[in-house]
C-alpha cells in the first residue's frame, strides 16, 4: 500500500474488505443447506447467510459505484479472483464441527457488531444506511452464535472440550480482525470508520466475557496471528470457494445465452 | 380470544378473484389520480412472504408523491437480503399499470432503516389472525443480551411459550412453541 493513499481509495478498499466477508461467510454457510445439524439450524443459518449476502450487495454496489470502471456489483463478486479478495481469513475457514461454525461466526459477528455499531455514525450517508440495516440483523446474529458458544461451552464435557479446540484453533485468524492498517487507520482520520483501539478494547470485552461466561479458557493475547488477508494473501481455502461460487460466470460469462 | 387450533384455510376463490386484472380495485379512470388513489392500490398490493399483510401495512411504503410528472413511490425494503425486495417492487409497477398509472417510478430508500414498529395496527392484527404472532414491544429498546417480551401464541393467547430459534421460516421471524397448546409458529420479530 503506497504511502500516498488518498481517503477515497482507502474507502474503495474498505467497502471491498466489508462486501467480501459478508459474501465469503454467506458463501461458506450456504455449504450446510442440506446438512446442517437440525432443521431449526439449517433456517437459522441459511437467514443469517441470506442476511449477510444481501448486506454483501448493499457493500457491493456503492463500492462499484466509487471504484467506477466499468465493473458491476457482480463484477466485483464474480469477476475477481483470490488475491483480490479482502475478506478477513476468519470467515474462509471450513465449517468443521458445529462448535467450529459457531465459533468462526461468533468471532466474526462480535466484531461486525462493533464496526457496523460505528459506521452507523458515519458522515457518510450511504455507509450509514446500510450499516443501520446491518445493524440490526447482525445483532440477531451476534445474539444467536454467543449463545452457542456458551451451549456448547457449558455443556457436557464433549461439547465443552470441542468448543475449547473450536476457540484455540480458529483464535490465530482473531489477530487481523482487530488490527487496524493503513486503511483503516486513513478512514478512521477522516472521521469514517471506527475507532481502531475502541474496536479492538469492545471486541476484546465481549469476547472474553462470553468466552468466561462459557466456562472456556480464553486463548493468550500475544499469540502468534495469522495475517494478510488485507493485501490479499489468504489460506488456501479461499480459492476453492471461489472456485465454486463462480462457476458459472466463469463457464457462461453473463449468461446471455440460454 | 381465538379459538385454539390453527386457522381455516381460506379459499383463494371465495375472497380473491383469480383473474389478476380482477383483484386490482376499480378505479374512476375519468379522473385525475391522487396520492390517496394509489395508497389504496398498494393496500392491495401483498408481500409474498407474509400474504395476509399488504406492503402499505408492514410499513415498507414511505412515501407516495408527484415529482415532475410522475409518480415517486418510496420503497424501504425489510431485510438487506431479503429475497422478496424485487418481487414487491414488480408487484407494485404491476398494480400501478393495471389501474392505468402509467408515469410511475419506485424508490428504494434505505434511510431510515425499516423497523418493526411501522407495522400498522391493522397489518398487526392480520399477522396475528394468520398465524403469526406480531412483534412486542419497540426496537428502540432492543438490547444485545436483552430478554425476549414474553410472546403470546397466536393460536390460543397464552404467553407460556418458548423460542425454538433466533430465525424461522424467513428472515424476518422467529420459531416459537407454545406450551399450552403445543402448536408451532412464527413470531415477527422485533427489528
Amino acid at each position: 500500500m503506497s504511502k500516498a493513499m488518498t481517503q477515497q481509495e482507502a474507502l474503495q478498499e474498505y467497502l471491498l474488505r466489508l462486501a467480501d466477508s459478508d459474501m465469503i461467510l454467506g458463501q461458506r454457510l450456504c455449504e450446510l443447506c442440506g446438512k446442517a445439524p437440525a432443521l431449526e439450524e439449517e433456517m437459522a443459518l441459511m437467514n443469517v447467510a441470506l442476511d449477510l449476502v444481501g448486506q454483501a450487495r448493499n457493500w457491493y454496489e456503492y463500492a462499484a459505484e466509487l471504484i467506477d470502471d466499468g465493473r458491476s456489483a457482480d463484477d466485483l463478486a464474480f469477476r475477481r479472483d483470490a488475491h483480490d479478495y479482502r475478506n478477513a481469513l476468519m470467515v474462509e475457514q471450513p465449517n468443521g464441527d458445529y462448535a467450529v461454525t459457531m465459533g468462526r461466526q461468533f468471532f466474526f459477528d462480535a466484531w461486525h457488531y462493533f464496526t457496523l455499531a460505528s459506521l452507523v455514525k458515519a458522515p457518510d450517508e450511504r455507509i450509514a444506511s446500510i450499516a443501520a440495516k446491518a445493524a440490526k440483523e447482525v445483532q440477531y446474529h451476534l445474539r444467536r452464535s454467543s449463545e452457542w458458544v456458551k451451549r456448547f461451552g457449558d455443556g457436557t464435557e464433549e461439547s465443552h472440550q470441542r468448543m475449547q479446540t473450536a476457540v484455540d484453533d480458529l483464535w490465530r485468524f482473531t489477530g487481523e480482525m482487530i488490527e487496524a492498517d493503513d486503511v483503516e487507520q486513513t478512514l478512521f482520520k477522516a472521521g469514517i470508520g471506527p475507532n481502531p483501539e475502541q474496536l479492538a478494547a469492545d471486541w476484546k470485552g465481549l469476547v472474553n466475557e462470553v468466552l468466561t461466561e462459557a466456562t472456556l479458557t480464553p486463548p493468550p493475547e500475544d499469540a502468534w496471528m495469522y495475517r494478510g488477508a488485507k493485501v490479499g494473501h489468504h489460506t488456501e481455502h479461499l480459492g476453492y470457494i471461489l472456485a465454486e461460487m463462480q462457476f458459472l460466470q466463469r463457464a457462461y460469462p453473463d449468461a446471455k445465452t440460454w | 380470544m381465538p379459538r385454539p387450533g390453527k386457522p381455516e384455510p381460506r379459499s383463494l376463490l371465495e375472497d380473491q378473484p383469480v383473474i389478476a386484472s380482477d383483484r386490482i380495485p376499480a378505479r374512476d379512470r375519468s379522473k385525475p389520480v391522487t396520492e390517496a388513489d394509489i395508497w389504496a392500490l398498494l393496500d392491495e398490493v401483498k408481500d409474498p412472504e407474509v400474504p395476509a399483510v399488504s406492503v402499505v401495512e408492514l410499513g415498507m411504503v414511505r412515501r407516495i408523491a408527484e415529482e415532475d410528472g410522475e409518480w415517486v413511490v418510496d420503497v424501504t425494503p425489510t431485510y438487506s437480503g431479503c429475497p422478496a425486495t424485487e418481487m414487491i417492487e414488480d408487484s407494485i409497477k404491476e398494480a400501478l399499470q393495471l389501474a392505468g398509472i402509467r408515469n410511475g417510478r419506485i424508490r428504494r430508500v434505505l434511510t431510515p432503516a425499516w423497523t418493526t414498529d411501522w407495522i400498522t395496527e391493522a397489518g398487526r392484527r392480520k399477522l396475528q389472525e394468520f398465524g403469526i404472532a406480531p412483534p412486542v414491544g419497540s426496537s428502540s429498546k432492543l438490547t444485545l443480551k436483552g430478554v425476549d417480551e414474553a410472546i403470546a401464541c397466536p393460536h390460543c393467547g397464552s404467553t407460556h411459550t418458548e423460542r425454538v430459534s433466533e430465525f424461522g421460516s424467513t428472515a424476518c421471524k422467529a420459531l416459537y412453541r407454545c406450551l399450552d397448546c403445543r402448536e408451532p409458529f412464527d413470531y415477527f420479530k422485533c427489528i
